[in-house]
């Protein structure tokens, strides 16, 4: 296995996507929302979850359960084990990826998985493995007959960009042709507490970047992203580069420096052979808190990047965690491929120190090179760069 | 007060798992967070949570903590003029 | 060249076993006062340990006791931390769920919640020993030493990192597991175990 890494390393080509969340079930139905400055947070009543009514975004169920009859399969599946199939599933059409075969990788990237297994009035529902993340990783590997042991990682809220990384690695030294690469997280009484415990929650939807952001807003949601090691005909985008890094700081609150970030985006300009004068676009972590977007901000102008046209989806999905990397990185994808910036939804008066360039309009601009950057508890930070090819 | 204070000493020990420390190693006086007892933002949470729980005081805006987390004495004197 | 581990440590049945020799014994049977006992033992001198949960604990000690070996010259940047796992955060997610279960007594309690993440076990070492490399938390069904090693030594070829600790450090309702290295590229030795796949099974049953 170790001398397959010597070799040259392959290009890694985005080949496919998938975004589900309460803006749709498909990437188009995202993009298409998100360019109407459409926002999916809501104020939720529902005290299963919390006894306040608080801001969140959610999967339509109704909706989930007709989407998931249209593919009718035998067995019981739990709400996030529903979204995940459906999301692959989407990913995969029209797609000559093999997903049965040996040459296919499955990464998945949660942090709390079925986590609402937990709650009593879901007792009877529940197999005692089934809460544990590498059962919902064989879960989904069983459903679509995959024959690897299927990798899961949970790193907190850098997983989905962490596991993008980690999947060009996989194809990059030749060990799979193809990983489809799958997150996801729900909206859990789990979560909502702890975040509130944490009083990280804005009381009306987040305003990423803005100067009277108080907060984030939790969100639920699948994603998909498909690398491979062959291009399609036309115009294809590749993976360039990847990195993490921790800031060795603090278990919960961002570096003030920006330290980790600053370094991720580092490792991943280096393996990408590019500098923050290359960027075109950076989607940005951007959670509306005080001190993540300040954080953030801070590590783009160390890159030099002031100028760069920037932009989160928090305001449109909230925090959708386990998936947030990878909706997130979806949809630059996307706006790459229509050579469109998004506007970033809730923003408005700039409010973080260093002057970056917050995109306040959707408008046209040609996309070659862009970052993905994301960050979260744990100290931990991760980015990737994509190009055109 | 001092009843409170005592009580409140050995509350704070327990809530933020400060094992090494005994109620007579915290001066009422010294500040809870910075160079005092080394506190950080996470315990600061946790001390609003204490307050709800064993006081029924509810602090929804963080940054009053700042004022009422200074010392042992300031949340007993905050706890006295709030106490249902 | 494949790296070789520098040093290696298990904690299993009240014992600290430093590159399979017994460091200490505790003749406590339960977690907690075996915790408390490796800690006065090892005596690091870091009051922090008492506010983190079991896991953490645990990740804590393990890379305490392999401390000695790191290099010191290298930069924050140069040493990654890869951990794997099974459960998770298991035990502190029950934990938590306690704390909101009950609506008249709902405390949820941030100090619980954040541990609720497995990567914060990465995260306290790192804080600990200013280790600013790649860091990555894997979840598998039992040890799986496979996909950590190759991505380990993949990121030592690239030279992102030039060391890293790695390893497994579970805990669950019925019990504990934990078997963390060190390793440090450029330190070819061949009298010390090659990270690969095989070699970290053989290290992970020597105990």
């Amino acid at each position: 296995m170790v001398d397959r890494v010597t070799k040259k390393a392959s290009l890694v080509y985005f080949i496919a996507d998938n975004i589900i969340t309460s803006l749709g079930f498909t990437t188009s139905e995202n993009f298409q929302a998100i360019r109407e400055g459409k926002s999916g947070i809501e104020i939720v009543k529902d005290k299963n979850i919390y006894p306040e009514p608080f801001p969140a975004s959610l999967v339509n169920t109704k909706k989930l359960e007709e989407e998931f009859a249209k593919i009718a399969v035998k067995g019981h599946f739990t709400r996030l084990e529903k979204m995940l199939i459906l999301s692959v599933t989407d990913a995969l059409k029209h797609l000559d990826v093999d997903i049965r075969s040996e040459r296919t990788g499955i990464i998945l990237s949660t942090t709390k998985g079925n986590i609402d297994l937990l709650e009593p009035q879901k007792k009877q529902m529940r197999e005692e493995d089934r809460l544990h993340l590498w059962k919902l990783g064989r879960v989904i590997a069983g459903y679509f007959g995959n024959p690897n042991e299927p990798v899961v990682l949970s790193n907190a809220c850098i997983s989905g960009v962490l596991a993008i990384n980690i999947a060009a690695g996989l194809i990059g030294q030749g060990k799979y042709d193809n990983v489809v690469v799958t997150g996801g997280d729900i909206v859990t009484k789990f979560v909502v507490s702890g975040f509130m415990s944490f009083m990280s929650l804005s009381p009306g939807p987040c305003k990423p970047f803005d100067a009277v952001r108080d907060g984030l807003s939790l969100g639920e949601g699948a994603g998909t992203v498909i690398l491979g090691n062959k291009g399609r005909t036309g115009e294809n985008i590749i993976f360039k580069g990847g990195g993490s890094a921790n800031d060795a700081n603090h278990i919960s609150g961002p570096s003030r420096t920006g330290e980790g970030s600053y370094i991720a985006i580092g490792s991943a300009f280096k393996e990408a052979g590019v500098t923050g004068n290359d960027m075109d676009y950076i989607s940005a972590h951007g959670t509306a808190t005080l001190y993540n977007d300040e954080m953030e901000s801070i590590a783009i102008g160390r890159h030099n990047m002031e100028n760069v046209p920037v932009n989160s989806f928090k305001g449109n999905w909230g925090h959708t965690l386990g998936a947030a990397g990878i909706v997130e990185t979806a949809m630059m994808l996307t706006e790459m491929k229509e050579n469109i910036l998004l506007k970033s939804t809730g923003f408005e008066k700039p409010g973080v120190s260093i002057p970056i360039t917050v995109i306040d309009k959707t408008k046209n601009k040609t996309l070659n090179t862009c970052l993905k950057m994301a960050s979260g508890f744990g100290g931990t930070n991760a980015a990737l760069v994509v190009q055109k090819n | 007060m001092e009843e409170l204070i005592e009580q409140l000493k050995q509350q704070i020990i327990e809530q933020l798992n400060l094992e090494d420390l005994e109620p007579e190693d915290i001066d009422p006086e010294e500040p809870l967070f910075g160079n005092g007892l080394g506190l950080d933002s996470i315990d600061a949470l946790e001390l609003i949570v204490l307050l709800e729980k064993q006081y029924g005081i509810k602090i929804e805006n963080p940054k009053d903590g700042q004022k009422i987390f200074f010392s042992v004495k300031s949340m007993a004197e905050f706890i006295t003029e709030h106490k249902k | 060249m494949t790296p070789v581990i520098e040093t290696y440590c298990h904690l299993r049945n009240n014992r600290i076993f430093r590159d399979g020799k017994l460091l200490f014994e505790s003749p406590d049977t339960n977690l907690k006062d075996f915790l408390k006992s490796a800690y006065k033992f090892l005596n690091p001198g870091y009051a922090k340990f008492y506010k983190m949960d079991e896991l953490s604990k645990l990740g804590f000690l393990a890379a305490e006791v392999l401390s000695p070996a790191f290099d010191k010259e290298l930069r924050p940047e140069e040493t990654g931390v890869i951990l794997s796992n099974t459960h998770s955060t298991w035990v502190t997610d029950l934990r938590h769920q306690q704390t909101i279960s009950d609506t008249e007594n709902f405390f949820p309690s941030p100090a619980i919640f954040v541990y609720t993440l497995p990567n914060i076990m990465t995260g306290e070492i790192s804080i600990r020993h200013r280790f600013r490399g790649e860091n990555a938390f894997f979840i598998f069904e039992k040890f799986n030493p496979e996909l950590i090693t190759d991505y380990i030594n993949r990121l030592i070829m690239s030279k992102k990192i030039k060391a890293c600790l790695g390893g497994y450090v579970d805990r669950s309702t019925d019990g504990y597991d934990v078997f963390v290295y060190y390793l440090r590229s450029g330190k070819n030795s061949t009298q010390k175990p090659k990270h690969t796949a095989a070699g970290m099974w053989k290290l992970y049953e020597i105990i």
